[in-house]
């Protein structure tokens, strides 16, 4: 049986290239979805959003927001293919972006 | 050719290092990106899904080979070595870096380039007719007109915080390449009894979720009438148009809402208001103007063209290309040549840094120098000697440029979509190049005949799904992608918006549609009929009888 714990994850792109970026427990920002919290109580998503203000505030990034995503097998999946997207690169050009780099997340963007 | 005056260079200029210093300022924190957000929009730079993506405007869809290169230059050292031509006869970039923004906008200015006037709340640049200047069914060559406007809306103060974006089209031919129906004020050329020209003056156009064919206001109103009459539909647009929603601060919606009749009125009146009028256009600044248009000189040329006939007889793949990307030039001897940036199972709009040189090499070769972008996303050589067409077409052979598509089911217009748009609800390129290859035996495109099929991945209709004789629109069902197909659309002179067909498919089930739809379309077509005509003449039954009947 796999287990699968369902929250949310602070996303934003960094500052100055763009690259899309989450954030981590130790309120860095990181390229690879995998190092995300997934925060799941109430206060763990306000801390978030909390600490996405402060990346604002010293200029590491801009654009923050959340999403719905879920942990399967110590893997995080973002819900909508959309963050999918983000997390990997355009589906039409594997050869671009995190997905290219090294840095993508563990989930097509379409399954099947 | 066109060139910017010293007016422009020096503004142009100026905007640069004022980008570069509000960049650095928004990097040190100096800027919020609240106060950041509309400077950059202002230059064309907008935040995407992987990166921050820069819009290059390119006025009139005209580029000069030097221009073309500077474009493929931007691509390889600043982005990932392409860039996608878009259905605003644009170039955008996916892969910006904001600290490299400076420098590239320095780097556009030094060639007369930058990206003012492609985003935001103003008169956008002005598009037209890719073959303007070319075409044997012109009346005149409509861009020296696109220049007045722009010359007249860039900065002015008035126009510069409107409600919304505002796009203005301008054709100078009887059959419309310009979509002008489908623009919030669209300018096509006539000729009166007399052998004068004057303007039809249409306004309220647009697609996006409310799409509305434009109403016509003057049928025929002298050029240098044409900035004070656009001023009093600014006015009367500024005046009345609703402001407490950004999805109905369009002209469209003003123009349906008081409708076609009370909006003219309106605007009559607010034109009778200024009788000497000040900003009437001088003869001498129109012909000041039309001179950067000028024609290059082109030597005189047999009709018949000896080498040209004897291959199309020795190359059948040349002869089919020549069929379908050829166009029909004034002058004899000369053609237009129509480069397809559709290659079966690719990515419509895209070229790569390499295929931008190798198409401005050919430019200076062949073309006296000068490219155009078209709306549906294709590269034109616009003046070229039928003589030399077999050697360009060897040259795009091997530069995957000479996909022999254009105007046809494989020619795809498609916005990038949900693989790099921040706003998009689904992706529109895979369904693109799935079509592509579904449909990529080019007899049967051939038999097919005329068709335009295009795909947007929202409502916003960048990939003129409304106006496609096929359009597909991707949208989101709960976190999944559908897409829904309308017919009938057309851009061109008796503009129509499609119609929806039925409920959506996903979008693996898109090609099959498709098919389903065309072999329709070919068992009940009378000779001759194209797709569109067809279906005027049928209406959408037989293709949902064929779509949605129970199997």
């Amino acid at each position: 049986m796999s287990t699968i714990e369902k929250g949310q994850v602070m996303t934003a792109n960094r500052l100055a290239d763009g690259e899309v970026v989450f954030l981590t427990r130790s309120g860095t920002w990181n390229e690879k979805i995998d190092e995300a919290v997934l925060a799941q109580e109430p206060q763990a998503i306000a801390a978030l959003e909390a600490r996405a203000g402060e990346g604002v505030k010293v200029n590491h990034i801009t654009g923050q927001y959340l999403f719905d995503a879920e942990r399967v097998d110590g893997k995080i999946r973002a819900s909508h293919i959309r963050e999918r997207i983000r997390t990997l690169g355009p589906t039409v050009r594997m050869d671009l972006g995190k997905q290219a780099e090294g840095t993508a997340g563990a989930f097509a963007a379409v399954e099947g | 050719m066109y060139r910017y005056d010293e007016f422009d260079a020096a503004f142009v200029k100026q905007r640069t290092d004022q980008f570069r210093d509000q960049a650095n300022r928004r990097l040190s924190g100096e800027l919020t990106e609240e106060e950041f957000r509309p400077l950059r929009l202002m230059n064309g730079l907008y935040l995407q899904l992987h990166a921050y993506m820069l819009r290059v405007a390119v006025p009139y869809g005209t580029l000069s080979s030097k221009q073309m290169r500077r474009l493929a230059y931007i691509a390889d050292k600043w982005d990932r070595g392409y860039g996608h031509f878009t259905t605003r006869q644009n170039i955008q970039y996916n892969w910006i870096k904001l600290e490299d923004t400076g420098d590239i906008l320095e780097a556009l200015a030094e060639v007369e380039m930058h990206g003012i006037q492609t985003s935001g709340n103003c008169i956008r640049n002005v598009t037209t007719d890719h073959w303007a200047g070319a075409a044997a069914d012109e009346i005149a060559d409509p861009r020296p007109v696109g220049e007045l406007l722009r010359q007249w809306s860039s900065l002015h103060p008035e126009f510069s915080f409107l409600p919304r974006k505002f796009k203005i089209a301008v054709t100078g031919a009887p059959n419309d390449r310009a979509a002008v129906r489908v623009h919030d004020i669209g300018l096509r050329m006539h000729k009166n009894d007399k052998g004068e020209t004057g303007w039809e003056v249409m306004v309220g156009g647009g697609q996006g979720r409310t799409p509305m064919i434009a109403v016509t206001v003057r049928g025929f109103l002298p050029e240098r009438e044409l900035v004070p009459y656009l001023e009093a539909i600014m006015r009367v647009y500024n005046l009345f148009v609703r402001r407490d929603n950004k999805y109905k601060a369009r002209i469209k919606i003003l123009v349906h809402e008081l409708g076609a009749e009370k909006f003219k009125s309106e605007v009559e009146a607010e034109y009778a208001k200024h009788p000497a009028q000040t900003t009437e256009v001088d003869e001498r600044e129109l012909a000041r103007i039309a001179n950067y248009f000028a024609r290059p000189t082109l030597d005189k040329q047999s009709r018949f063209a000896p080498h040209f006939e004897d291959a199309k007889i020795k190359n059948k793949e040349f002869a089919r290309w020549a069929r379908n990307n050829l166009a029909l030039h004034t002058d004899d001897g000369y053609t237009i040549v129509n480069i397809s940036l559709k290659p079966e199972g690719g990515i419509p709009g895209d070229a790569t840094g390499e295929q931008m040189r190798v198409m401005a090499d050919l430019a200076e070769r062949y073309a006296h120098d000068e490219l155009r972008v078209s709306h549906a996303q294709n590269i034109v050589l616009a003046h070229v000697k039928l003589e030399d067409t077999f050697a360009i077409w060897q040259e795009l052979v091997k530069h995957n440029l000479a996909a022999a598509n254009y105007g046809l089911a494989g020619d795809i217009i498609a916005c990038p979509g949900l693989d790099y748009c921040a706003l998009a609800t689904a992706r529109a390129i895979p369904i693109a190049q799935s079509l592509s290859r579904k449909f990529a035996d080019l007899d049967k495109q051939e038999k097919i005949g005329p068709l335009k099929i295009n795909i947007s991945g929202c409502i916003n209709a960048c990939g003129h799904h409304h106006v496609g004789h096929i359009g597909i629109l991707g949208l989101d069902k709960k976190g999944e992608e559908f897409y829904q197909i309308t017919l009938g659309g057309s851009s061109g002179d008796s503009a129509s918006i499609g119609t929806i067909l039925g409920p959506g498919f996903a979008g693996d089930e898109v090609p099959d549609a498709i098919e389903k739809i065309l072999d329709t379309y070919v068992k009940l077509r009378a000779p001759g009929e194209e797709f569109l005509a067809a279906y005027r003449r049928l209406g959408p039954a037989p293709f949902k009888e064929a779509l949605y009947a129970a199997a």
